[in-house]
């Protein structure tokens, strides 16, 4: 079963293409990684997936992205809904400068509920998903900025979990953390695909061998090639995919 | 070592260098500390209790400066209490939402330059434009140091935005959350020093204002209450000092006004210290 339909999508920033007739299914509940060289378009196209471009002053988008069935460009779609459905987690860990409770507590908060006992649920909840809960149990109540980084980015994924989206786009997730940090988001994005459908930006590609079920390969702004990882890195279609993961370029 | 005359030509030189700057030095802080030994000298034998809790009575020819007081406090209250939302507003709209840049720069110019011009031109315009239509009053004084200040008050806040990380706002847009309430809960929690530091600098400015309220608050010193006084004429501290000394010639009043007001400005850069340093703690936290 996919989740998000992607047709005919091309981008641009002003004059410059920077996405190329993508066509993409995103498959539910399982891993996708997106690789490719800087500058190819995977981040972009990631930020597409739930508006975040929206953003960006300039951006102009042809084609359909379909997620459960709707457009998501459509105007009865209310772009605050969607980025509940479909979370996002940054490159560089941004907790906000407040109480590790109240980050947690932030999405909640925002689509509405205030019952103290229902919060205190949601962020347990979420922070134990995270694979952070015994870490912080007694110290919530205490400034997120004072945690470690890779603490902080999983801190940062409890809080995209804590408004209970179906889909989670994670924007390189742990390059700007040190390799144990690395392998204990790594294990919980493993963990995190039996509720989620995660879909991944990684520069690493270890890292999209190791923890993905599907690989989508990018240049300059097209989609080369997606497939199942094992078929994708194992016997690649094309010969530019194969000379990316063999090193050639890149 | 090689050329003897040279190297002792280039010693002469940095030694007289040296002692130039160091007269400048000399000079700057000798003409402050002058400054303040002078007034303080001067005021502070004239500052009684009488003279700061009485009104000036002529027949008893008694002098106090207690209207003046209230009427400074009263015209800086007034002015933060108008100046505040319409600055931090503005700020807000044009760091957050304005998306034509030409015209975000172009009010960023104009505001620049309206916190260069004299104040005696806001006064002149305050005069034309407020004292004209509700009467000489501290209002009226108020609202032109409204103008005054509200650059101040708007770069300050918007200098303050911009150091807010992009991140966070793209943490709280990825949550679901809606342009007003990124800003209210991430964006200004992230500003309130530059608020601070803005109003900070803004009574500064209105404690020394002279030359704009001659224009358009009055002189006179009746103790009212806020309401009353703000629809009165009054003179603040500053245009007391001018009366005082120029028209009374009353410079023992003038003197102790003058360091009443000294001592304020210490006071406030000292403040306006405090809070950048307190927020600096915060945020490499």
């Amino acid at each position: 079963m996919s989740i998000i339909f992607v047709k005919d999508m091309c981008l641009w920033y002003g004059d410059h293409q920077a996405l190329k007739n993508v066509n993409i299914e995103i498959p539910e509940k399982s891993i996708t990684a997106f690789i490719g060289p800087s500058g190819c378009g995977k981040s972009t196209f990631l930020k597409t997936l739930n508006r975040m471009n929206d953003l960006i002053p300039g951006v102009k988008i042809t084609g359909d992205i379909c997620y459960e069935g709707t457009d998501i460009f459509s105007k009865e779609v209310d772009v605050n809904n969607l980025r509940k459905e479909i979370g996002m987690v940054f490159q560089k860990p941004n907790p906000f400068p407040m109480s590790i409770y109240d980050n947690v507590a932030y999405g909640p908060r925002t689509h509405g509920i205030t019952n103290r006992v229902q919060l205190d649920e949601i962020v347990e909840r979420a922070l134990r998903d995270a694979a952070i809960w015994d870490e912080v149990k007694d110290r919530l109540k205490k400034n997120a900025l004072g945690m470690s980084g890779g603490q902080q980015q999983r801190l940062c994924i409890a809080r995209a979990l804590a408004v209970e989206p179906k889909v989670l786009l994670m924007d390189e997730p742990t390059s700007a953390l040190d390799p144990i940090s690395t392998s204990r988001i790594e294990e919980l994005v493993m963990e995190l695909k039996e509720k989620y459908t995660i879909v991944m930006v990684t520069h690493n590609m270890q890292q999209a061998v190791r923890v993905s079920d599907y690989t989508a390969f990018f240049l300059l702004g097209e989609l080369v090639e997606f497939g199942k990882t094992d078929d994708v890195f194992s016997q690649p279609r094309e010969k530019r995919t194969e000379d990316y993961i063999t090193g050639r370029f890149g | 070592m090689l050329n003897k005359s040279l190297s002792k030509k280039r010693k002469g030189f940095e030694v007289l260098m040296k002692a130039l700057m160091l007269l400048s030095v000399g000079l700057t802080v000798a003409l402050v500390l002058f400054l303040l030994i002078y007034v303080l000298g001067q005021g502070v034998p004239n500052i009684t209790w009488e003279l700061l809790s009485t009104k000036p009575s002529y027949l008893t020819e008694r002098i106090g400066i207690l209207p003046d007081i209230l009427n400074t406090v009263y015209i800086v209250l007034a002015t933060l209490l108008i100046v505040l939302p319409l600055g931090v507003g503005a700020a807000i709209y044009l760091t957050e939402y304005a998306s034509n840049n030409k015209l975000v720069g172009i009010i960023e110019y104009a505001a620049e330059t309206l916190s260069g011009i004299p104040s005696i031109i806001y006064g002149l315009v305050g005069m034309l434009l407020f004292s004209n239509s509700m009467g000489t009053c501290l209002m009226a004084g108020a609202l032109t140091l409204v103008i005054m200040n509200l650059p101040t008050i708007m770069r300050t806040t918007q200098e303050s935005l911009k150091t807010v990380p992009q991140s966070y706002r793209e943490g709280a847009f990825g949550l679901g959350a809606g342009k007003w309430r990124v800003v209210r809960t991430v964006v200004l929690p992230g500003c309130v020093d530059g608020v601070i530091t803005g109003c900070i600098l803004s009574v500064g400015r209105i404690l020394g204002e002279s030359a704009a309220l001659l224009f358009t608050a009055g002189f006179a010193h009746a103790v009212n209450g806020i309401i009353d006084g703000l629809a009165a004429p009054g003179a603040t501290l500053t245009v007391a000092l001018y009366v005082y000394a120029k028209e009374q010639g009353e410079f023992g009043v003038a003197f102790a006004i003058a360091a009443i007001l000294m001592v304020l400005t210490v006071l406030i850069n000292f403040a306006a210290a405090l809070v950048q340093k307190h927020f600096a703690k915060r945020r490499s936290l």
